[in-house]
């Protein structure tokens, strides 16, 4: 990162490792050497394609190795293929195809009912004072309580069926949304509303090509922390509440001490996450396409 | 309303009688008068915390929370240029022009028309699909006075445009702004502390000193003027010790007996 101009080091007294053309470090370059430093870059370079899938390659190498070599119990943690095997027997003859439909078909409403009341809930606390004297005060109350605390009582209310568990990812899915748009919405930069006036633009053009916009970067940092949260919830509801779905397949194989189907779990829901969140990332690309950060 | 006053008045484009404007206690507009003639070029100076702003927002009617009296008469059509270009990130430059603007003009163009028309006019020719984060901070500006320049503003009014720009870009947009006027021919005022831009530019200048104005200095100078020209030494001087700036020992005299 450093180098001498070896010009100066051999007018000098230059220690006898300093030989003009060869590179001399820093740390022994004599005093009053002119040394050189280039500019060291701080922002990491440019991203490689696909790489967001080399940790999860790299586990996956370190965990096929641990089984192939007998370092992991196959008691513990069954190999890669085992799991595999597993999954491609349970699609074919077991109920993990209805397992998959029926999670994915729970975290879908719970999610949409989720974004939709959170950008609602938002909008309006966001644009008007009204709004937000009765929704802001509401929805931060409700943010500290755990929701997953309200399960007993919802179920009580809802009962045990479909309608509780989407509410309770429902919830989960909001609470981000708005919290993250809302506050996006409220700290829209005064010097934009000043421009706005001078401009004369009306309130709808300046809710429509101001704040909006401007906000969007807030509300997509909600909309991924929502979609986490929405497979989060899932397998909390699933493994206690649940006669069908992958959670509760997961939960039956812990009863026969099936560790397979237990992982093979695990790895759709992580397939899912990670999916569903490279979707967001994809869409916030492509939105705000106007930001040239880090990421970009 | 107003229409009807500027038909009263036609020959003045901003009439301020008394102005007085204040934040709590603190008085910083104490009656201010002045008649800007259409098409004249003003630069107002005065120390920060002057009310060279205040009085830029009062004509802008930006000044929502502010209290005070007064008689302020200002044209239908004004465009104001902000220190910062103040162009909307997620917009692209065209579209940032733009914003706003509606309907056709006396020359049947429409807004996007005449974004082009202003775009190039301040030299940004095809950067109009160009984000503003991929313009330099001066071409940020040159879009800045383009989207003013849509309104067709009978005023216009400028808070610091050129302060935070450099030194050799802040005499590019002088000579730019010059020519923008002479062009279309608006009334300017133009806040600054920069004497040598208020000299350089402007026909008459204000300078502002605890919510009055102190000196109102008419510089007989032709177009284009030389930052080298000697006589604006005498004009610098002139404005320099209105501010209490004393050119000997270099010390601000205002600070000292304040």
């Amino acid at each position: 990162m450093t180098d001498t101009v070896t010009g100066a080091v051999s007018g000098t007294l230059a220690p006898p490792a300093a030989v003009p053309g060869t590179p001399v470090r820093r740390s022994s370059a004599p005093p009053g050497t002119v040394v050189r430093h280039r500019t060291r870059r701080l922002a990491p370079g440019r991203r490689l394609p696909y790489s967001r899938l080399a940790g999860p390659l790299l586990l996956l190498l370190v965990w096929s190795l641990g089984s192939v070599t007998g370092v992991v119990d196959p008691r513990v943690l069954p190999a890669p293929w085992t799991v595999v095997h597993t999954g491609a027997h349970l699609w074919v003859s077991g109920t993990l195809r209805t397992d998959i439909a029926t999670s994915l078909w729970r975290a879908a409403q719970g999610f949409a009912i989720g974004l939709t009341v959170g950008v609602v809930l938002a909008l309006v606390a966001g644009l008007s004072r009204t709004g937000e004297a009765l929704i802001d005060g509401t929805v931060q109350i409700n943010r500290s309580v755990p929701t997953l605390g309200l399960i007993p009582l919802f179920i009580l209310w809802l009962g045990i069926g479909e309608t509780f568990k989407v509410a309770i990812i429902a919830i989960v899915v909001y609470i981000p949304i708005y919290l993250n748009l809302y506050s996006a919405l409220a700290g829209i930069d005064t010097r934009y509303v000043q421009l706005s006036e001078v401009l004369r633009l009306s309130r709808w053009q300046f809710i429509r090509q101001v704040v909006i916009p401007g906000s969007l970067p807030g509300f997509f940092v909600g909309l991924r922390l929502g979609v986490t949260g929405s497979w989060l919830s899932l397998v909390v509801l699933e493994q206690i509440n649940a006669t069908n779905g992958l959670g509760y397949m997961m939960f039956q194989a812990q009863n026969y001490g099936q560790t397979d189907v237990i992982v093979l779990g695990l790895l759709i829901y992580g397939i899912f996450g990670f999916v569903s969140d490279s979707v967001v990332r994809l869409l916030e690309r492509r939105v705000l396409a106007w930001r040239h950060s880090l990421s970009s | 309303m107003a229409a009807l006053l500027e038909q009263l008045a036609p020959s003045s484009s901003v009439r301020i009688g008394g102005l007085t404007r204040s934040f709590g206690e603190r008085v910083v507009l104490d009656g201010v008068d002045l008649e800007i003639p259409p098409g004249q070029f003003v630069a107002l100076l005065g120390h920060s915390g002057s009310g060279k702003s205040t009085l830029l927002r009062a004509i802008a009617d930006l000044d929502h929370g502010a209290s005070g009296s007064g008689e302020l008469l200002a044209p239908e059509r004004v465009s104001v240029v902000f220190q910062d270009s103040r162009l909307l990130p997620w917009r692209r430059v065209l579209d940032n022009v733009v914003l706003g603007a509606r309907g056709k003009d006396d020359e049947g163009r429409n807004p996007v028309e005449r974004g082009l028309a202003a775009l190039a006019e301040v030299g940004l020719a095809g950067r109009e699909r160009a984000w503003p984060s991929q313009l330099s901070g001066g071409e940020q500006q040159r879009a800045a006075l383009a989207r003013s320049l849509v309104w067709e503003p009978e005023l216009l009014l400028a808070d610091e445009p050129f302060g935070a720009l450099d030194a050799l870009t802040r005499i590019r947009m002088h000579t730019l702004l010059r020519e923008l006027w002479e062009r279309h021919r608006p009334s300017v005022l133009l806040v600054t502390h920069d004497v040598d831009e208020a000299v350089v530019l402007a026909d008459r200048v204000l300078v502002l000193d605890g919510g009055r104005f102190s000196l109102d200095l008419t510089i007989g100078l032709d177009h284009p003027r030389s930052y080298r020209d000697p006589r604006l030494a005498e004009y610098r001087e002139q404005l320099l010790s209105a501010l209490g700036v004393d050119q000997d020992d270099n010390h601000p005299a205002k600070e000292a007996t304040a």
